[in-house]
């Protein structure tokens, strides 16, 4: 009966807004405030295109572009959406909303999320995008997490891709005897650190442990943490990672991949872009899925989603919802994501994804081989105090893995204190 | 008799304590400003550190607990005892910046053709940025490319990673704070050096004071102005020093070039911090320690003005 009744209402207000929808839009007027994090010159040309195109459409707004340096941003949020608010901002999926959410600054827009354009589209996100069964932004884009590789060293050495543990060990050991390290990593900003632990403590406890340690519901001295840092170990011991990586970023890192003195590099998608523009053809670049450890947990991927939001200060949120709406939709997925603008998935079903092979394998992996779950990033999975001080934990034990117990307490000390 | 009561229609309350309001008129906008920018933060971070805030929610009252906290970071040897202790080795490895600028200028006080050009050059690295400082020397130390195990390879010795050893990783940074503060002790010492009074020189010339004598007794004892300000300015610039560890290593390696202003950035406005209180509680202990070298400052000033 309850639920008939909910059933009836969803589909009224879907109706009320397929009917009214077109007429609706075309009235919008007053100002859209718009904020972006997308500071890089591709995603801004992209963002900015964006919004024209919206603009077209909506020639009764006013709408203003504020484009702001993405690590700037990330402080100055906290004053805009208090003081001064715009009515959409650009922000990050999972914990990393969460005190915006709880401190009541992102406006609440589960409506949008029951409209059958989003629901039926944009599934696969939704949970990202969930805190406390309510949803408070929507995706734009996303992109998959893996080992990057250099397809000509594995030729030049006899080597596959490999799928299970002991393969990417045999695999690394033959490229270490050939001089070079088998992953280039700059940890100096930490959070790259951050991905072989995601992917590390997901192979070997699966992902609902490695949400629930992210949760701080699990001690960091418990032997299944230990396992995960004992398989790390081994990659260590065997001179894996290329020296001295933590002076460096991980643009810092790149050259010693496209040199050749490192085989592989477990990065997000961006990565792809940089080693193109620094020499390398689809035929030395290739992608597989980070290997599987524990054969008993389900495979579970990394995949950053960026999203929009409605601050609760905005002032024009009817504009505001229908900018997500458009921003969401089928044909502006498929056009800003494709490789001349943000180069990363689509977030609506419905939509094309590029005829690129890194993308192809992503979306691939991300749709089909990913039935542990997908997790967002450590730094966005884990609170940020947390994750800060894990981080610099995991860069500690890349360095001197001998100082393993001394971290594992630190960190569990630093649990104790941040979850209360 | 008539005059006297005219003067006092004619002389309001203002012409009459003309004398004891008009410096206080005059220093009204510095005393506003210096009030709302300076005293006022100062007791509010004495207030706000009492408090458990993230900057967006309602402030929690949690007592003396953030000090607690560093207290045990202290005892654990975490990040505050890291902090602290690399401001220790700050304090002491900057004033190295004195006799280094002093001896520059001794060098450089001599009238040869195009001195000027050479004292601008020697004036160099202190007009430049600290960023800029900051990422010359991070190149220089670069452990794969940089000139200094370029260097160290030429005379045989193996290469080493300084910004990514976490003993030697202080060091490197403050090597590369001494550049532009020895410039900066430098031009304190060069305008010194003018004041110095040649007849006192040519006196103990005859008293048969030469090199080090004639320094140590002589010139150093004319340039006790130029020393008390050099060794002010070294002791702030190491406490402040902030911009280089940022831009060099972000006090990593695993936390190990962090120093308390750092510290206290990286808890409280950092991408991961935003524990307000925190970082206020840091704020404080380093007012504490900069207030003791003031104070110290300010009363041996203080006792040279009334001439001992």
């Amino acid at each position: 009966m309850h639920s008939s009744t909910k059933t009836a209402l969803a589909a009224m207000a879907a109706s009320l807004s397929l009917g009214f929808g077109a007429p609706a839009s075309a009235e919008l007027t007053g100002d859209l405030k718009i904020f972006l994090d997308t500071s890089n010159p591709a995603p801004r040309a992209t963002m900015e295109a964006m919004i024209a195109r919206f603009a077209e459409a909506h020639p009764g707004l006013e709408i203003e572009t504020t484009v702001i340096d993405r690590e700037a941003y990330k402080t100055q949020i906290r004053n805009f959406l208090t003081a001064n608010a715009p009515d959409v901002a650009t922000w990050y999926a999972a914990n990393r909303m969460r005190p915006y959410v709880e401190a009541g600054l992102f406006e609440d827009v589960s409506d949008l999320w029951a409209e059958p354009a989003i629901a039926d589209n944009l599934a696969s996100t939704k949970g990202a995008l969930t805190i406390d069964g309510k949803q408070w932004g929507v995706p734009y884009t996303y992109y998959q997490w893996g080992v990057y590789y250099r397809q000509d060293i594995f030729q030049e050495l006899g080597l596959s891709k490999p799928t299970t543990w002991d393969e990417e060990k045999a695999n690394c050991e033959k490229i270490v005897a050939s001089g070079r390290a088998c992953y280039t990593i700059g940890t100096k900003f930490l959070w790259t650190a951050g991905g072989w632990f995601d992917y590390l403590n997901m192979r070997t406890n699966g992902f609902d442990f490695h949400m629930d340690l992210a949760s701080g519901n699990v001690s960091w001295e418990d032997e299944r943490v230990r396992q995960t840092f004992a398989n790390w170990r081994e990659l260590i011991d065997m001179g894996g990672f290329i020296d001295n990586h933590q002076t460096y970023s991980w643009q810092e890192a790149l050259p010693f991949m496209v040199n050749g003195d490192a085989a592989a590099y477990l990065m997000g998608n961006f990565a792809v872009a940089p080693l193109r523009d620094a020499g390398l053809s689809d035929d030395q670049l290739d992608f597989y899925q980070f290997v599987s450890i524990n054969p008993d947990v389900e495979l579970a991927e990394d995949a950053p989603t960026d999203t929009f939001h409605i601050p609760a200060n905005a002032q024009n949120k009817d504009a505001a919802r229908e900018f997500l709406r458009f921003a969401v939709s089928a044909p502006e997925q498929t056009i800003i994501n494709d490789p001349d603008n943000l180069g990363q998935l689509p977030v609506n079903a419905q939509s094309q994804v590029a005829d690129d092979k890194f993308l192809q394998q992503g979306f691939a992996m991300l749709s089909s081989n990913s039935p542990g779950g997908v997790a967002q990033f450590w730094d966005r999975d884990a609170p940020a105090e947390m994750a800060k001080v894990s981080m610099e934990g995991f860069q500690e034990f890349m360095v001197k893995p001998d100082n393993l117990d001394r971290i594992l307490s630190k960190l569990e000390r630093a649990r104790q204190r941040i979850y209360k | 008799m008539s005059a006297a009561p005219d003067l006092a229609d004619r002389d309001s309350w203002f012409h009459r304590n003309q004398q004891t309001i008009a410096p206080w008129l005059f220093l009204a906008p510095g005393i506003l400003f210096f009030a709302v920018y300076v005293i006022i933060p100062i007791f509010q971070s004495f207030n706000l550190s009492l408090y458990e805030w993230d900057g967006l929610g309602a402030a929690e009252y949690v007592g003396v607990r953030n000090y607690e906290d560093l207290y045990w970071e202290w005892v654990d040897r975490d990040a505050f005892y890291t902090s602290l202790k690399n401001n220790l080795i700050w304090l002491l490895m900057y004033l190295l910046a004195i006799p280094a600028g002093l001896f520059i200028a001794l060098f450089l006080n001599q009238t040869v053709r195009g001195i000027r050009l050479y004292k601008s050059l020697f004036f160099f690295p202190f007009v430049i940025s600290q960023v800029v400082v900051g990422l010359v020397f991070t190149w220089f130390y670069d452990p794969t490319f940089g000139l200094l195990n370029v260097l160290l390879g030429a005379v045989g010795v193996p290469p080493i990673n300084v910004l990514g050893n976490e003993n030697l990783v202080t060091f490197g940074i403050i090597f590369a704070g001494l550049w532009p503060q020895t410039a900066y002790c430098m031009i304190l010492y060069l305008t010194g050096l003018n004041a110095v009074d040649p007849e006192q020189i040519e006196a103990g010339r005859l008293d048969g004071a030469r090199g080090v004598r004639m320094l140590w007794h002589i010139i150093l004892p004319q340039l006790r102005p130029a020393t008390f300000i050099a060794f002010v300015v070294t002791i702030i610039g190491a406490l402040r020093s902030f911009d280089l560890i940022s831009i060099m290593t972000q006090g990593g390696p695993f936390g190990s070039s962090r120093v308390l202003a750092f510290y206290m950035f990286e808890v409280a406005l950092s991408e991961y911090g935003f524990r307000m209180g925190y970082g206020a509680a840091i704020a404080v202990v380093l007012f504490m320690i900069m207030m003791g070298f003031i104070t110290y400052f300010l009363w041996s000033m203080y006792r040279e003005e009334r001439g001992y």
